[in-house]
């Protein structure tokens, strides 16, 4: 709570914060609040420019583009938001153990993370999706897999920096066992950081969930989804220019709001983000 | 140091063979084999059976691995299952064009980024500061297929200054890919300037802060000079990761970037690959990639140990 206030008092904790409270509300909320069905084809409406009926407008089948916008986040959010947690979870324990037990496993172990690390996100992805499909219980294992690596390493980091220090030796001397030393001394000590790196895997999955759809591998039509609608009004934006503004205007404000919101987290535990490299 | 060197180097060579036994691994796991996709609904019995011995799918797994990696450490890499062209060739002319994309990237990216770094970095929370952090964080986290898209809108459809799309064959002659590789480096050259712009801001703060700095400024050396000529070269210690994590970026190929602009890279062939089942060339793709991304972590490894001579007496990073 302590971490929350402090990440409230930063105007950019503040708007990021607000930005993905109103993006869960809308995904929770958009199913009943919708105007329209997302999927009716009216071919009489075809490319609407915003206005009464329509509020964003229609797009090349004349759908209701707010609805869609409206509706287009739920699968994103759904599977990130289950995904991340998992993905945090395995890769912060793995990465504590194995900076805790060090020596031969360690080294052994970490060489096979660099060497899923240095194979790249998309052909990781896609051998699993063009084989089983790209459905909810096939995305969410794998986004939940490949992007718990990187924890490893972090998680790994965190724990080598605390592990010589003299509490940790106390507990050994205690007598206490090495799950007892995971859960009580060294987890709390490497929490923050797992939570800021959690922050900042929700929005690369988000990125790399939306990046699937929009190349046309992950969500399915005529369900609406933000990557898939940006992909299909691309060929329109001419003419109709809308059909990809609010999609576009949607995705960013949610990946931005997780930014500011994670820069916040890591101000208020005191960690430094300066280092980042493009993913 | 020479030891050093030797043992980060036989390491890097074990990441690669590891690399390309999981993608071999999971290749090899996964149902359907390269016969089952090309030859699709006539994948049954001889038709089936004559493509496997001919790409010598028959067999032993551990056989056809053992074969195709002594095969790779010779530069011979096979033929594609689906074109039966030699992959080399194949590979070489998707490999210079995204040295062609990453290489105009960098040329543009990397004096920007140093430049804005040190300026947004002396001037800390000043205009030029604020607007920049704001615009960076937009241009680190928006998606690059949101960016391209707006980007298209304004400069293509709207101004039309550039064109929106890349008509370039794969062995194209390089003169074919302007003007329209301005558009696809200006995208992921914001990514890659909102990144290095932010270390080198935050080293520059660290470092003007610092005593040697402080030692110059009393000695009444003038300020353009501690800046570019003290300041700057150890401000970019930090930045010579981040840089080669970038490099790496760019050569793994900018999957989402070569699709919206039809680009013919390296990422592009890995979409292409996977989907055609193509699977002698998601091989040899990943294991270029692999060892380009290691090779890069590699050279910044060692980069970083020759300039700051104090990481050479610890074990490193491990």
């Amino acid at each position: 709570m302590a971490v929350l206030a402090r990440m409230l008092a930063r105007p950019s904790g503040a708007i990021g914060l607000g930005l993905v409270a109103l993006h869960l509300l809308a995904a929770v909320l958009s199913p009943w609040i919708t105007p329209y069905d997302p999927t009716v084809i009216d071919a009489a409406l075809m490319f609407a420019p915003p206005g009464a009926g329509h509020w964003l407008g229609t797009d090349q089948l004349g759908r209701d583009i707010l609805t869609r916008t409206l509706l287009g986040g739920r699968e994103a959010i759904l599977v990130t938001l289950v995904a991340t947690p998992i993905s945090v979870a395995w890769g912060g324990l793995a990465g504590i153990h194995l900076g805790l037990a060090g020596g031969r496993l360690d080294d052994v172990l970490m060489r096979v993370v660099d060497a899923v690390l240095a194979l790249p996100w998309i052909l990781k992805m896609l051998l699993i999706i063009v084989t089983f499909g790209a459905g909810v219980n096939v995305l969410i294992p794998t986004l939940a897999f490949f992007y718990g690596v990187p924890v490893i390493r972090v998680a790994r980091a965190a724990t080598q920096g605390v592990v010589a220090r003299d509490f940790i030796a106390a507990a050994r001397a205690r007598g206490h066992s090495r799950v007892a030393i995971v859960w009580h001394e060294l987890l709390p000590n490497v929490l923050d950081a797992l939570m800021v790196e959690g922050a900042m895997r929700w929005s690369w999955m988000l990125l790399a969930f939306s990046s699937l759809s929009f190349l046309g591998f992950g969500v399915a039509p005529p369900t609406p989804d933000w990557g898939l609608m940006i992909a299909d009004s691309r060929s329109f934006m001419a003419i109709a220019p809308w059909a990809a503004l609010a999609p576009v205007a949607a995705l960013s404000t949610l990946i931005i709001g997780i930014n500011f919101a994670a820069d916040a987290l890591a101000k208020a535990v005191g960690l430094d983000r300066a280092q980042s490299a493009p993913h | 140091m020479l030891r050093l060197v030797i043992n980060r180097l036989l390491l890097g060579a074990i990441t690669v063979a590891l690399a390309s036994a999981i993608i071999f691994g999971a290749v090899e796991a996964l149902p359907g084999d390269a016969c089952v996709a090309v030859l699709q609904r006539d994948a049954v019995g001889q038709r089936l059976e004559n493509c496997r011995r001919e790409l010598g799918l028959d067999r032993p797994a551990l056989t056809r691995y053992a074969h195709w990696a002594a095969g790779a450490l010779r530069g011979d890499l096979g033929v594609s299952a689906g074109s039966g062209k030699p992959i080399a060739t194949l590979l070489g002319e998707r490999l210079r064009n995204t040295l062609l994309l990453a290489g105009c990237t960098l040329a543009v990216g990397i004096p920007l980024a140093l430049l804005l770094g040190v300026l947004t970095g002396l001037r800390r929370d000043g205009l030029l500061d604020v607007v920049l952090s704001t615009g960076g964080i937009l241009a680190m986290t928006v998606p690059e297929f949101v960016s391209a898209t707006v980007l298209i809108f304004v400069f293509s459809i709207g101004l039309g200054w550039v064109p929106g799309i890349v008509l370039a064959a794969p062995g194209a002659p390089i003169g074919d890919f302007f003007p329209g590789i301005v558009l696809p480096v200006a995208v992921l050259t914001m990514v890659m300037t909102a990144h290095i712009l932010r270390t080198v801001r935050s080293s520059i703060i660290e470092v003007m802060a610092s005593d040697f700095v402080r030692m110059a400024t009393l000695k009444g050396v003038r300020r353009a000079r501690i800046v570019w000529r003290h300041a700057l070269p150890s401000a970019l210690l930090p930045a010579v990761n981040v840089i080669a994590l970038t490099i790496a970026w760019l050569l793994g190929g900018v999957v989402v970037v070569e699709k919206v602009f039809n680009y013919p890279g390296l990422g592009r062939f890995m979409i292409d690959s996977i989907t055609e089942r193509d699977l002698p060339v998601v091989q040899a793709l990943a294991l270029l990639v692999a060892s380009v991304y290691v090779t890069i972590n590699l050279a910044a490894d060692l980069l970083t140990l020759a300039l700051d001579p104090r990481l050479r007496t610890h074990r490193g990073r491990g």
